[in-house]
């Protein structure tokens, strides 16, 4: 279930600094998440596309990754266009369907979809190291990238607990089903699953101090400092300014 | 329960990361070395209980349990929490980054104030704490939905009546995170009371 699918890779984007990634993707994102006109809100989704591109991702598996947003955004297609005001574009008795509301969603699916895509292509093709050492230069506290770094590492540990109370609760003839039995089972795994997670934790602790853990994490990873990190930084800048700029000057 | 992107205004969406930054600072503060291995496993048993998936009729709703993260962290559950939706964004792409510190406030801040309202009451006696666990689940998902439903009424007073119904759809959400939480209180008091914090 955990894998970093795209963490590995030769391209342009993978050779980029973490930290470099992780300030393109803050600016880019929250220009993305502001902007309020539809043609503008293209133009990112354009930016994003090529930064996908270049990250050379399997485009099957970056469809895949997307894919849970689609639900949502079907769910907006249907609440937002018949429970928003504004200027009527169909009457079908009593369902309105709203301009303003169509509208609204289109920029939503755009806007989310770039979103998604900005992530993807610069933070999901670093490892959870790397992305662990990029917050650690851009000062995130110690603190933070340790429960990251640590919660990480035990997802995986946590989750083959979770199969094997289920495992043993299904050969003793567990069927899930609406009731209060099937409730009650499934609380107990969950409470299991923070007592095991708790004891895992005291082991982790002691076996960490035992081997002289000083409360750093050092990173294996090497990046080189050169200048395409910076001439990338700035060519994300630009593009992130320019656009707040044309749409100032839009409206 | 998750925003997704592109949806909130400026304002709401900073006032969130605002909120969110404030609140790990302190959860970060409450946390010390000791206790650090602790927190982060016990994130990664929220985010694996997130995938457990619960029977209602023909559909299904996975569990949250942020009640639970609540009551076992208090306010070191905010940073657990960031920590288990920044994961959460990077493997599955739920949420993301510019949503993310309203979809923390939306999961922490419920947990945190089901840690001061229901904590007292546990270890008293077997009735009473089913009946606070059941509280605990039932008002963390019911301030979460809340928040949820403030955070697009903020953006545009037009999203008045989707927040309804995204309220009015997690009711029965509430009432079985509420029965998962008391049956699994009871269980942890039980099994492990340990992991319970004593005293405020």
């Amino acid at each position: 279930m955990i894998e970093e699918k795209f963490a590995s890779g030769q391209s342009f984007i993978h050779k980029l600094d973490p930290k470099t990634r992780i300030v393109a993707v803050i600016i880019l994102s929250f220009a993305a998440a502001l902007c309020d006109i539809f043609f503008v809100a293209v133009l990112y989704f354009i930016i994003s596309t090529v930064l996908i591109v270049m990250a050379r991702l399997n485009r099957k598996d970056v469809i895949e990754r997307i894919k849970p947003v689609f639900w949502f955004l079907l769910m907006i297609w249907i609440l937002i266009p018949i429970t928003f005001d504004g200027q009527i574009l169909y009457q079908f008795s009593w369902l309105k369907i709203s301009g303003t509301g169509v509208i609204l969603c289109c920029k939503i699916t755009i806007k989310s979809i770039t979103i998604l895509l900005l992530f993807t292509s610069l933070v999901a093709t670093m490892s959870i190291a790397s992305l662990g050492n990029g917050l650690h230069k851009l000062y995130v506290p110690d603190k933070l990238i340790f429960l990251l770094l640590m919660s990480y590492r035990y997802i995986a540990v946590i989750e083959d607990e979770y199969k094997k109370l289920l495992r043993a609760a299904k050969f003793r003839g567990f069927r899930p089903k609406t009731n209060l039995h099937s409730y009650k089972t499934f609380a107990y795994l969950a409470g299991m699953l923070f007592v095991r997670a708790s004891f895992r934790a005291q082991r982790v602790h002691q076996a960490m101090l035992c081997r002289g853990f000083n409360q750093k994490f050092h990173s294996l990873d090497i990046y080189q400092a050169n200048r395409f990190n910076f001439i990338f930084l700035i060519g994300i800048s630009a593009a992130g300014l320019s656009l707040v700029i044309l749409e100032k000057i839009w409206i | 329960m998750h925003i997704s992107e592109g949806i909130l205004s400026g304002q709401v969406l900073s006032a969130g990361a605002v909120i969110a930054v404030a609140g790990t600072g302190i959860g970060l503060k409450k946390i010390d070395y000791d206790k650090i291995v602790h927190v982060a496993i016990l994130a990664s048993a929220f985010f694996v209980a997130s995938l457990i998936h619960i029977n209602i009729g023909p559909a299904s709703v996975h569990l949250i349990l942020n009640g639970i993260l609540g009551l076992l962290l208090g306010f070191a559950a905010i940073p657990a929490i960031l920590t288990a939706l920044l994961l959460q964004s990077i493997f599955f792409q739920f949420g993301g980054l510019t949503a993310l510190g309203v979809n923390v406030v939306i999961m922490a801040v419920p947990a945190v104030l089901v840690h001061y309202l229901f904590l007292p009451l546990l270890g008293k006696s077997s009735k009473l704490n089913f009946t606070a666990g059941f509280l605990a689940g039932f008002f963390s998902i019911l301030f979460s939905s809340l928040l949820l439903g403030v955070a697009l009424w903020f953006t545009d007073k037009n999203f008045f009546e989707t927040s309804l119904a995204i309220i009015m759809t997690y009711i029965p959400v509430m009432i079985i995170e509420g029965v998962i939480t008391g049956f699994c209180v009871t269980f942890l008091l039980k099994v492990y009371p340990e992991i319970i914090p004593k005293k405020l």
